[in-house]
């Protein structure tokens, strides 16, 4: 079972890689003339073709691009002909920075709500908290991204308005230019995170061995904490993580926002002026986060499943 | 703590709750009075909807989410439970009122041992210590003959099997030994050979401690065996109340004798004359569902004749369903045919002509998903009207008129209604007028009334067998209800793990001496006889004497 | 037949009594979406009389502030904002909603089949579906729109093909519910074709979650769509469109100037709007009784 979806995560991450790579060989054109421009003759972009090994067939040009990948080598820029590694890995980190940033506001809050009003269904409480996070699922990032960076930045002055960190930037600078698009991105996700939660909660309430316990003569409190927690292990990891999943993709647009030198902004860059390794670089590392998390949320469910925990 | 506050433990006085649909509240139990005294046990006896369980949880001073009670007086031992603070009624529960439930599988905590949640009530309620609670329970599964008493507490739910669950479950309403518990319909959801054992667990742990309880069921002869006293309830009201043997014997009230009446219908049988060709042949038929390693069926033989009811009996896992997929060309037995007058029919049922098909119809367990509930009847009846015999206009409105007569519903009124505006039993009609409009020669009838409270069942029983007469059709009853067997069968073949055990006419199989398989489960098969039980365990340990003795 | 006839349209008018009082019935939020929603598409079809510009028009200096000729000022080209708002409705609600319904023709009809014929056919699909969903749908189109080019037509068909994943699934799985139904088998044993069983016995059991699934992937994609335009990936000038406008006029805010807020609260309104009717849709078709 265990074996069985980490296969198939592989598989997936594979499949993944496959139309990246066929999707961009599809492009009218290759590398070498994109590089080249127009002023190429025909016999430099053979040359230039040869020695980027574009002349070789797709699949032996797949194989040697997936490998360097393995190895940590993205290849080279169109735009700048750098190295795609040498940007890759300061972006990479910026956007887990805030991204991990903003989870570790939004996780805990939106946990803590979410079982809230699960447990105090149909109250008041619960009823504005449908309301407020139905509103705020339905609102662009952009849209909160502004009102706060005006509020708290335009009006205020309280944080700066560009958090534009750089490689010498320390620690504590970084958490505060990022404070605001974390925020943003916590008001964004929190959202989901507490109406799946609430969902998931409820569902697993509505068991018979709930009522069972009530009517053991169990505290309210030793219910859920003794009975339905171990069993809600599973729905609550599934939905942070599937939340984390979606900060990696909502951050995306709130670096463009902040201009914020991330890995999101860096694809963005890479999609107006179609560079086209940088757009395969990006997309397949959002992609291997995505499928990696929802991988772990699968795992950490089948591993707290008791009827998988404790076979017969 | 016993000390006596009064003649009851338990007393009711007129009480109304109410439950919330459709935007209303309606009132499920209406005025209900009850007394129970201490050591006594009584049965509350209803149909679905009779509101037996929301009076059995009430005793506990629970509601279930969506209903509350309205008004009237609940006294558990002195205790004004209706009065009583949350704090109180949570003191009561699991201590002295305890509770079994229907399904143990889902009762019970997936992510906890047995043990543990029976020792759960003895800590929190401050009844005694762990090891003391971990002590008493292997006492008690010992008591009540668990395999591995010592052990099989320290396994999860899901490692234990439905029976030994229900029983476990009886164990752990004991723990604080409480001096009420209240079992909702413990063994519905349990084939029969399974049901005796959860009885005499419940009935000998029940006298051996002298507890209270309230025996909550819809089958009159499981409740004969366990309660003093029968309360019978309909629609939220209180029809009769007697000690059991009276109530067996000399039932006062209309709807009380209609319930004692299901079980005497009986279909004239008619012999199977010699030279009779059958209608439907079955051929050494062994099958299994696509992926499966083990075959649900083998080697299975029996031919059905024109005008005959022929009833599958088996429990859960026998195969008997599997036998009529293979009949209706759902499931493509590995090998074997089947015939139809003479006809080898193509296994998929793809493959069958129109005139093949309607030949065969079939009606299924739950009527509430046999019906598509978008169709209005006119459609649900019609299509096989307009789809075999191309039937369309005044033709075709003339048929439907004559189809809804033979199930003895109104056309003007039913035939542009949906599903939903319909009862369970009159949507079982429906589906029988859907199989009759194809003009088919032979049905299959699938558990059809396995759903059904036992009046309305006991009409369509009858339904049946009249237009067996007047039609001549031949019936397969797919069963795991005797009395159904009793009822209408003409042959009856029995079946256990994919294999039929034993077959023949109805008096052959149902009079000893029968096959091994078939004794215990014709034995297993509770009567209205408050003394059954009680012969048949006293004769199954001396059949086990004799045995051991023989060894 | 003139029986019928009358009888239809007794039937209408009783339909649309019993449309008029659940409206009247309905909470204060259901309300409030339905009025939005209405005073959106009466914008959006008249936009070219409600507007007081033309499309495209440059008619002032760049970034006037708000005043009485321009009332929400101009934009980086010195055209009038109200004009770009009013016409944006047209222009990105409209993709917006073109797209939905292709993804919902491609990926319901294969949603449905697949349950329905089950066997390979579902497992194929499954699987192919299974890894486009893998890959995050604003990272999937930002991929194919560097492949094919940032143009409208290829915006609509690339979101369409990534958004009918997702319908597929729903489509599947809510068919799956049915399949499993009894009178499916009893249609199946009946000798119906595949025809019969999709229109006929599935599709009235599973239209109401498909409403309300429309509506809700009319939100995704919307909301998806305006991100790509805020990238400047998606629809591309001189065509009005909210996401865009945002970009273009982002600047402002620095100087404490509530522009570019206007088209984005535009796009949230909306949004809010259907999920509040989509919202109240369930709950009562749901037959969730749990208000108490």
């Amino acid at each position: 079972m265990l074996l069985q979806r980490i296969l198939l995560g592989l598989l997936t991450l594979f499949a993944i890689t496959l139309i990246i790579f066929l999707g961009v060989s599809m492009l009218p054109g290759d590398a070498a003339e994109a590089i080249l421009g127009q002023a190429a003759t025909p016999e430099t972009v053979a040359a230039l073709r040869k020695q980027l090994g574009l002349d070789l067939p797709a699949h032996t040009r797949y194989l040697t691009w997936l490998g360097n990948i393995l190895q940590g080598d993205f290849g080279v820029s169109i735009g700048n002909g750098r190295e795609i590694n040498e940007v890759l890995g300061t972006r990479l980190y910026n956007t887990i920075f805030l991204a991990a940033f903003a989870a570790c506001i939004a996780v805990p809050l939106a946990v803590i709500l979410g079982i809230l009003a699960a447990l105090y269904r149909n109250s008041f409480y619960d009823r504005s908290v449908n309301i407020v996070t139905l509103s705020s699922i339905s609102t662009p990032e952009f849209f909160v991204a502004y009102i706060l960076l005006l509020l708290v930045s335009v009006k205020a002055g309280w944080l700066p308005s560009l958090s534009n960190v750089r490689v010498d930037t320390t620690f504590a600078e970084h958490l505060e230019k990022t404070l605001l698009p974390a925020l943003v991105l916590t008001l964004v996700s929190m959202a989901h995170m507490m109406r799946m939660t609430r969902a998931a909660l409820i569902n697993l309430l509505s068991n018979a061995y709930i009522e069972m316990a009530t009517l053991k003569g169990l505290k309210r409190f030793r219910v859920i904490i003794h009975h339905a927690l171990p069993n809600a292990w599973a729905p609550i990891v599934n939905v942070i993580v599937l939340n984390l999943a979606y900060l990696i993709v909502g951050v995306i647009v709130v670096e463009v926002v902040f201009v914020y030198p991330g890995l999101g902004q860096y694809l963005v860059d890479a999609v107006q002026r179609r560079d086209m390794p940088v757009v395969q670089a990006c997309c397949l590392i959002f992609a291997a986060t995505y499928v990696l998390l929802n991988l772990i949320a699968d795992v950490l469910s089948i591993l707290t499943n008791p009827r998988l925990l404790h076979p017969k | 703590m016993n000390t006596d506050h009064g003649q009851y433990l338990l007393e009711m006085n007129d009480l109304h709750i109410e439950g919330f649909s459709d935007g209303q509240w309606h009132e499920i139990v209406k005025g209900f009075n009850l007394e129970l005294k201490r050591g006594e046990v009584l049965g509350l006896i209803g149909e679905s909807g009779a509101g037996k369980s929301t009076i059995g949880i009430a005793a506990m001073g629970f509601c279930k989410a969506g209903c509350r009670i309205k008004a009237g007086r609940i006294r558990f031992d002195g205790i004004e439970l209706t009065d009583a603070s949350e704090e109180t009624k949570r003191k009561l529960r699991g201590s002295r009122i305890a509770y079994v439930a229907q399904s143990a599988a889902a009762a019970f905590n997936p992510a906890h041992k047995l043990i543990d949640q029976f020792s759960e009530s003895v800590i929190q309620h401050g009844v005694g210590t762990r090891e003391e609670a971990y002590a008493d329970a292997r006492d008690l599964y010992a008591k009540i003959k668990m395999p591995e008493p010592d052990t099989i507490g320290f396994r999860y739910p899901h490692q234990v099997s439905g029976g030994q669950l229900q029983r476990a479950m009886t164990a752990m309403a004991l723990s604080c030994r409480p001096d009420l518990i209240i079992f909702d319909e413990p063994t519905t959801a349990l084939d029969v050979t399974t049901q005796i054992e959860v009885l005499a667990t419940i009935r000998d742990i029940v006298d051996y401690f002298n507890t209270s309880a309230i025996y909550i069921s819809h089958d009159l002869a499981v409740v004969a065996q366990m309660a003093d006293k029968i309360v019978v309830l309909r629609y939220g009201e209180l029809i009769e109340e007697a000690e059991t043997r009276q109530m067996l014997a000399d039932p006062k009230e209309n709807y009380t004798k209609s319930l004692w009446a299901v079980r005497t219908f009986k279909k004239l049988s008619v012999p199977r004359s010699t030279h009779s060709e059958p209608v439907l042949r079955v051929n050494d038929i062994t099958a299994r569902y696509p992926k499966a390693t083990q075959p649900v069926l083998i080697d299975v033989n029996f031919e059905i004749h024109r005008g005959e009811t022929v009833a599958i009996v088996g429990e859960s896992g026998s195969g008997k369903s599997t036998a009529a997929r293979v009949i209706t060309g759902l499931l493509s037995p590995q090998e074997g045919s089947v015939e139809f007058e003479g006809q080898t029919l193509p296994s998929d049922c793809g493959n069958r002509s129109l005139e093949q098909l309607k030949k065969i119809q079939m009606i299924y367990q739950m009527p509430d998903t046999a019906v598509n509930p978008r169709h209005r009847i006119r459609k649900i009846v019609g299509r096989p009207l307009s789809f075999y015999l191309g039937l369309e206009g005044s033709e075709k409105q003339q048929r439907l008129n004559e189809l809804m007569e033979m199930i003895e519903m109104d056309p003007k009124q039913f035939l542009d209604r949906y599903p939903g505006e319909l009862s369970g039993g009159q949507k079982q009609r429906i589906c029988i007028a859907r199989a009759l409009a194809a003009d088919p020669g032979f049905i299959i009838c699938d558990e059809i009334t396995s759903a059904l409270d036992q009046l309305v069942a006991e009409g369509i029983l009858r339904l049946l067998d009249r237009l067996q007469q007047e039609l001549g059709l031949a019936y397969m009853f797919i069963t795991h209800d005797l009395a159904t067997v009793r009822a209408i069968a003409d042959r009856v073949i029995v079946m256990l793990d994919g294999r039929i055990v034993e077959q023949g006419p109805k008096l052959e199989v149902l009079t000893p001496p029968h096959h091994e398989y078939t004794e215990l489960l014709l034995s297993s098969v509770p009567e209205m006889n408050p003394d059954w039980m009680d012969n048949i365990m006293a004769q199954r340990a001396s059949q086990k004497g004799i045995q051991a003795a023989g060894n | 037949m003139r029986l019928i006839t009358a009888d239809k349209i007794s039937l209408s008018a009783d339909r649309l009594s019993r449309a008029y009082q659940l409206l009247t019935e309905a909470p204060l939020s259901a309300k409030f979406g339905i009025i939005v929603i209405a005073v959106y598409i009466f914008v959006a079809l008249f936009a070219p009389w409600v507007a007081p510009f033309g499309e495209s028009e440059i008619v002032g200096r760049k970034f006037q502030p708000w005043d009485d000729q321009f009332f929400l000022g101009t934009d980086h080209l010195g055209r009038d904002m109200l004009t770009r708002i009013v016409f944006g409705a047209r222009n990105t609600v409209g993709i917006a909603l073109l797209t939905t319904i292709l993804a919902f023709v491609l990926g319901g009809v294969l949603g449905i089949l697949a349950a329905v014929v089950g066997g390979w056919v579902d497992q194929l699909l499954s699987r192919i579906v299974d890894v486009f969903m893998a890959i995050p749908a604003l990272i999937f189109a930002m991929l194919l729109l560097s492949i094919f080019g940032t143009s409208i037509v290829n915006l609509i068909v690339i979101m369409s093909v990534i958004d009918a994943t997702r319908i597929f699934r729903i489509a599947r799985a809510v068919s799956m519910n049915v399949v499993v139904m009894d009178y499916i088998e009893a249609a199946r044993v009946r000798g119906e074709k595949l025809p019969w069983i999709i229109v006929q016995e599935i599709l009235p059991n599973i239209s109401a979650p498909l409403a309300a699934e429309f509506g809700l992937r009319f939100c995704f994609v919307f909301l998806t769509i305006s991100a790509l335009s805020f990238l400047g990936l998606g629809i591309q000038p001189p065509i009005a469109d909210w996401g865009s406008m945002v970009r273009q006029t982002a600047v402002l805010i620095t100087f404490d100037d509530y522009t570019p807020l206007i088209p984005a609260a535009a796009i949230a309104l909306l949004t809010v709007a259907v999920n509040f009717v989509i919202d109240w849709f369930l709950h009562k078709t749901s037959g969730l009784k749990d208000e108490h």
